[in-house]
């Protein structure tokens, strides 16, 4: 006898602040959670990378080798290594335990905006304002990159990795995706420049932000809208924008300090969660629970659910 | 030594040999030697050295000797990872040794020493030996002697020298002698052993017929070998020598010093055969015979006092051996000797002379003079200018040389060649410079007197020409330059520059351009240039070969010499491109506006990941066999070089280029900040009778049926251009709409390669202004002609009348041009061309007022047109099959493009097509469009 399925709880908002990081970086120009979001990288104007347990608020490392503001951080899948992307054109590979420089990639000609892991953290993928992406090797020792996609007009401003796919938002209006397995590349045009791009947890859709203060969800296989999100605004910078942990919402920075969450189906704006006086520069969705990392100014701050208390805070370091 | 302690008297007897000891001085006691035991060792830094027993030694053995640390090895200066982690200098063993190894005693003494090269004898005997026995020892035996057979036969540097001065083997190193030496008699006392040897009277006949002018190669001195002994056997021994051993052959040395590899090999096999007959096994003075043995007379080698000489007489002439009796070394030196006499057969009728020559007289070298100092001194250049002919003629007798002609040099300025010829070498043999070469020395000599005379000739005719052109400035400004430039400029003769050899019939014109340009001639004829041709174009050229003409000033024949042509020319006017390019934005604009997300805003393109990225993706590869990366590239063809040249000309260009641009946005104030028509306000796109409006709904509907990828620059063009219309009217209006930046147009214009320029189907109204429109763009002509259309003289004549006329619009123009029914898509190319043809010169003009003039008369022009036009529809159509025309002769000109201009072709009669439509219609069509295409 089977019992029938309870009823999915209807999904949740990150709404309460559960903690503030005083990063003392100077300004936070992106935080990004680790993959399972027990930890989460900042990425500070002086020139450095921090490394927290958001949960409880403690800082754990601070890495220091680039030379100019860290603009984004990634981790890998085990854990164990690090990458990050500055002004300084470099992407460096850092060990997570030593706080050492595995490597350096130089080759960018311009600031690195993004950088990612691929799935088993054997390629950095980077995508700089010179307009290209970059493949690192992290298996060799070959100081020039795999492959370069230079096929953007204009700057690199986000960067996602699948499985077997890349994709690219360009400053150029267009977001592309390069298919590995197929070994295609769709070119969408949007229309203004991307800031963020991401790919919705299923795999279907792409979801780009462009400076026209819209969002858009588009189909991943032919590239029709499946929706758009407006109401916030964002003109002038490099905001991020995320799905939620079950692709139940759409999240999005905003220049006048809010964060906005908007129902993915309907297209609604569900949320706007004041977050502080400044631009919200980065947020990260946690991957798999209703939880919020926000970057304004110096500060970090963690956001959870309504009903969310602090013994279900998963063990951490 | 004098013993010191001899008596006086004796002293005086004794000789005394040596140093004798300083005396002692009194009362000092005798230093004793250092005992043994306290004797020490130090290296060169002044270490001890130890010397360790068989059970001293250990760690500090190692530590006191060679290692400076008490911690073991010092490790090399370090250095940090995170600076320095590329460069990991390679250690060899070099870098492990101290420099006691290095020194001369050491395992790898670093001195100077003979190279194999130079050495007359192999240097590591051990190895040889080694190899000697490897090869009898092996499996195969004898393998080694193919190797030796392979091997190249190493001469060395000494022989190699002898030969190239004549020598040859067997010979002596010498003088060639008119007369062998007599040769010895053997001695009837020496007794012979074994066999008697041939009877020697044959040779002597042959010295009968010896003729008298044959001199000689000197006799081959037999080396003595002074191989110092370096082992303790007895004089004379001989070890066991494995080869002997085994085979039984005495492995007999040959004496001559420059035979090594050749004749081993020789010797080698010489075993082989050998030890076919012989079984194997040990023999030799100390073995005696083997059990498998079955010969035994020669168990002990006889050595009997006879073969020595017993009594001391003069050397032999014969043997160069002066005394020295190595037993059987030189056993059978007569028959050598014989070998070394007479090389060579003597010719029929000659014989070798019986009797020596008279011996040669000699002269005493003359007196030296008194005065004479045996250092060399030059003498005093003489040259023509030298004021006395007698003292002139006796110099030049007496040092032999004739300076006259060409007047003493510093060798400085001579060039190769004639260092060439001074040092007597023979030219280089690359691809003549020139035809002169395949001439007789009396038809050069014509030629070079011909040549003078033209010259001189020259000279006087251009100086006045000279001062006449720059009289009368009137002409372009590098005619100045082209008479500085003089002679100097390209030979297209004698030169093997071919900058338009790919157009055979430009590549003539650039020669006859740069011959008129030698002679003088301020242009060149009109008759030589392609009737075809416009003036423009013709313009174009000019200046083009004129910036050839610079660039590539007449190379120096004997560096032309040195280089040889391509035999593959590769594609220089080509460059690589990808395939497909990501089609127009505009239209795409136009979809995003639209919500018409999907096909419209998505480009697909094959793209080929690197290898290496796939496994790392672990996904296999799409492309498995094929080798590209990334986006597959086409070649297209690349504008002319010459267009990239910075000069005058060129700048002023792109100031009215920008100029240009600044008006054409001035004019029209309603255009946004985004070069896109749909973001065109509201009220404007209510109007719907505006031609920009209408031109992107043809454009549009094109589009999306997808013909072909747009061009961007063409595109753009034409956007800025087709706003002409509307300059007088608003001109005045809005100054301060100016936008603070220029426009993408102006970006494209200059930077944009032509690689961007596909033909577009959707080029409304096959927009002949578009094709033509002069722009910043370097077009070269590769390029250019595909698009011009073909103009006759008339044309021009005619647009020059019409330029005449004053030029005023009237404001009401615009409000005309909108209500007109069909626009710039029908308007007879007549006026199109026209409108071009005045349009075109204005870069070349290089004036920014010739290009503002311009654009009134071309609006009045396209005005008049479109009045005209109904009347002209018979006109229209003729122009119609003059266009195509003129493309095909194009497509025959330029085949590179053909395709391109097969794409326009096709694109045009759509266009057509579309253009007779009502804008009604296609709007109605377009909206429709996004439920067709899905």
């Amino acid at each position: 006898m089977a019992f029938p399925e309870p009823k999915p709880k209807k999904p949740e908002l990150p709404k309460k602040l559960v903690q503030t990081l005083e990063c003392k970086q100077g300004a936070v120009r992106a935080v990004r959670f680790n993959v399972d979001g027990n930890y989460c990288l900042t990425c500070g104007s002086d020139k450095s990378l921090k490394l927290w347990n958001p949960h409880k608020g403690t800082l754990l490392k601070s890495y220091s080798g680039h030379g100019y503001e860290v603009l984004d951080a990634a981790g890998s899948f085990d854990n164990s290594q690090l990458c990050s992307c500055g002004a300084d054109k470099t992407v460096v590979l850092w060990d997570v335990a030593s706080g050492q420089v595995i490597r350096k990639f130089r080759g960018h000609a311009g600031k690195v905006n993004c950088v990612q892991f691929n799935e088993e953290a054997t390629v950095i993928l980077s995508g700089s304002i010179d307009s290209s992406v970059r493949c690192w090797d992290c298996r060799s020792r070959r100081p020039d990159p795999i492959q370069i996609l230079d096929e953007a007009k204009d700057g690199v401003s986000s960067l996602k990795v699948s499985d077997y796919e890349i994709l690219s938002g360009s400053v150029d209006g267009r977001v592309r995706r390069y298919d590995l397995r197929a070994g295609e590349l769709y070119s969408d045009y949007v229309g203004s420049p991307v800031t963020s791009v991401c790919f919705s947890k299923d795999g279907q859709c792409t979801l780009a932000a462009s400076l026209d203060s819209t969002l858009r969800l588009l189909d991943k296989d032919t590239g029709e809208l499946l929706g758009e999100y407006t109401g916030h605004k964002n003109t002038a910078y490099k905001l991020d924008c995320c799905l939620s942990e079950k692709d139940t919402h759409v999240a999005s920075c905003s220049e006048d300090g809010q964060v906005y969450f908007w129902d993915l189906v309907e297209g609604s704006l569900t949320l706007s969660l004041p977050v502080g006086r400044g631009v919200v520069q980065s947020l990260s969705f946690h991957p798999s629970e209703p939880g919020l990392l926000t970057a304004t100014e110096g500060r970090v701050q963690f956001w959870r659910e309504e009903t969310h208390t602090a013994e279900e805070q998963p063990p951490a370091c | 030594m004098a013993a010191p302690e001899a008596s006086d008297s004796e002293e005086e007897v004794l000789a005394g040999y040596g140093t004798a000891l300083e005396p002692l001085p009194e009362g000092e006691r005798i230093k004793k030697p250092v005992p043994l035991q306290e004797q020490t060792v130090k290296d060169e830094k002044g270490r001890y050295k130890r010397f360790h027993g068989a059970f001293s030694g250990g760690f500090s053995a190692g530590y006191f000797n060679t290692v400076g640390s008490k911690e073991g090895w010092a490790p090399s200066t370090f250095v940090s990872s995170r600076q320095k982690r590329a460069d990991k200098t390679v250690l060899g063993p070099e870098d492990f040794m101290d420099e006691e190894d290095l020194s001369e005693y050491g395992i790898a003494p670093k001195e100077i020493t003979t190279t194999d090269d130079f050495a007359s004898k192999p240097k590591d005997r051990i190895k040889e030996k080694a190899r000697q026995i490897a090869g009898v020892t092996a499996s195969i035996p004898g393998a080694t002697a193919l190797d030796d057979l392979i091997a190249p036969a190493k001469i060395t540097i000494g022989v190699e020298l002898l030969r190239k001065m004549g020598w040859k083997e067997g010979q002596g190193v010498g003088p060639r002698v008119k007369r062998k030496p007599r040769k010895q008699k053997p001695d009837p006392e020496v007794k012979v052993y074994g066999c008697a040897l041939p009877p020697e009277g044959s040779e002597d006949e042959e010295d009968e017929y010896q003729p008298e002018n044959v001199t000689f190669a000197p006799k081959d001195v037999m080396p003595v070998d002074l191989t110092p002994k370096e082992n303790v056997h007895g004089l004379g021994y001989k070890g066991l020598d494995p080869t002997k051993a085994l085979f039984g052959v005495s492995g007999e040395e040959d004496p001559s010093p420059f035979t090594d590899g050749s004749e081993k090999t020789s010797n080698l096999l010489g075993d082989l055969r050998h030890s076919k007959g012989r079984k194997l096994g040990i023999s030799g003075q100390a073995f005696g015979v083997g059990a498998l043995e079955e010969e035994d007379d020669d168990i002990y080698a006889t050595e009997t006092l006879s073969k020595y000489d017993t009594v001391l007489k003069d050397e032999e002439p014969g043997d160069m051996l002066y005394g020295w009796t190595a037993p059987k070394q030189y056993k059978n030196k007569k028959g050598m000797e014989k070998e070394v006499r007479y090389i060579g057969k003597i010719l029929d009728g000659f014989s070798l002379a019986s009797k020596s020559s008279a011996p040669k007289k000699t002269y005493l070298p003359p007196d030296l003079p008194r005065d004479y100092r045996p250092v060399h001194y030059f003498r005093p250049v003489i040259t023509a200018r030298n004021e006395n002919p007698l003292l002139l003629q006796a110099l030049v007798e007496s040092t032999g040389k004739r300076e006259t002609d060409t007047p003493q040099q510093n060798r400085h300025t001579l060039n190769a060649s004639q260092r060439r010829e001074l040092l007597g070498e023979t030219a280089l043999k690359g691809p003549s410079p020139s035809v002169l070469d395949y001439l007789s020395g009396k038809d050069k000599e014509r030629i070079k007197e011909a040549k003078q005379a033209a010259e001189q000739q020259m000279k006087t005719q251009t100086l006045p020409q000279q001062s006449l052109n720059i009289s009368s400035s009137s002409h372009g400004v590098h005619h100045k330059w082209q008479m500085a430039l003089g002679g100097q400029l390209a030979t297209p003769g004698s030169s093997d520059f071919k900058p338009f050899a790919k157009n055979p019939e430009k590549q003539k014109r650039y020669e006859d351009y740069v011959e008129s340009l030698k002679q003088g001639q301020k242009d060149t004829p009109e008759s030589r240039s392609d009737p075809g041709m416009t003036e423009w174009e013709r313009g174009r050229e000019r200046e083009e070969f004129f910036h050839a003409a610079v660039l590539y000033k007449s190379s120096n024949s004997v560096l032309s010499s040195r280089f040889t042509r391509a035999k593959h020319e590769d594609d220089t006017d080509k460059v690589e491109v990808p395939r497909e390019q990501e089609m127009d934005i505009d239209d795409k604009e136009s979809a995003v506006k639209m919500k018409m997300f999907g096909k419209l805003t998505r480009d697909k393109f094959e793209w080929h990941p690197e290898k290496l990225l796939c496994k790392r993706f672990n996904v296999p590869d799409p492309y498995s066999d094929s080798s590209i990366i990334g986006l597959p590239k086409v070649k297209r063809d690349k504008y002319s070089v010459f267009n990239f040249l910075t000069l005058p000309e060129s700048t002023t260009t792109t100031i009215t280029q920008t100029t240009n641009e600044k008006i054409q946005q001035n004019i029209n104030p309603n255009k946004p900040k985004k070069p896109s028509r749909w973001d065109v306000s509201d009220k404007e796109k209510k109007k719907k009778d505006s031609i920009s409006e209408f031109i992107s709904l043809a454009r549009s509907k094109v589009d999306i049926q997808q013909q072909q990828p747009e061009s961007v620059i063409e595109e753009d063009r034409s956007r800025t251009n087709e706003p002409l219309p509307n300059k007088a009217v608003n001109e005045s209006t809005d100054q301060k709409k100016e936008e603070s930046r220029p426009s993408m147009d102006l970006f494209k214009a200059i930077f944009a390669s032509s690689s961007d320029e596909k033909s577009s189907s959707s080029e409304e109204d096959s927009d002949e202004e578009v094709h033509q429109t002069p722009s910043a763009v370097p077009n070269s002509e590769s390029t250019k002609p595909a698009n011009l259309p073909d103009t006759s003289s008339a044309d021009v004549q005619e647009c020059m009348a019409v330029t005449n006329e004053p030029d005023l619009v009237p404001p009401l123009l615009k409000e005309e041009l909108d209500k007109e029914e069909e626009f710039g898509p029908r308007l007879p190319p007549v006026f199109f061309s026209k409108t071009t043809q005045k349009h075109e010169p204005v870069p070349l003009a290089s004036s920014l007022e010739a290009s503002q003039k311009e654009k009134p008369k071309k609006n009045k022009e396209k005005h008049k047109a479109k009045r005209e036009h109904k009347h002209k529809k018979e006109k229209k159509k003729k122009h119609k099959k003059h266009r195509h025309k003129g493309k095909h002769k194009n497509k025959k000109s330029e085949k590179n493009s053909s395709s391109d201009t097969a794409d326009s072709s096709d694109s045009l009669s759509d266009i057509e097509e579309i253009t007779d439509l009502s804008s009604q219609e296609l709007l109605r069509r377009l909206k429709h469009l996004p439920e067709m295409k899905q």
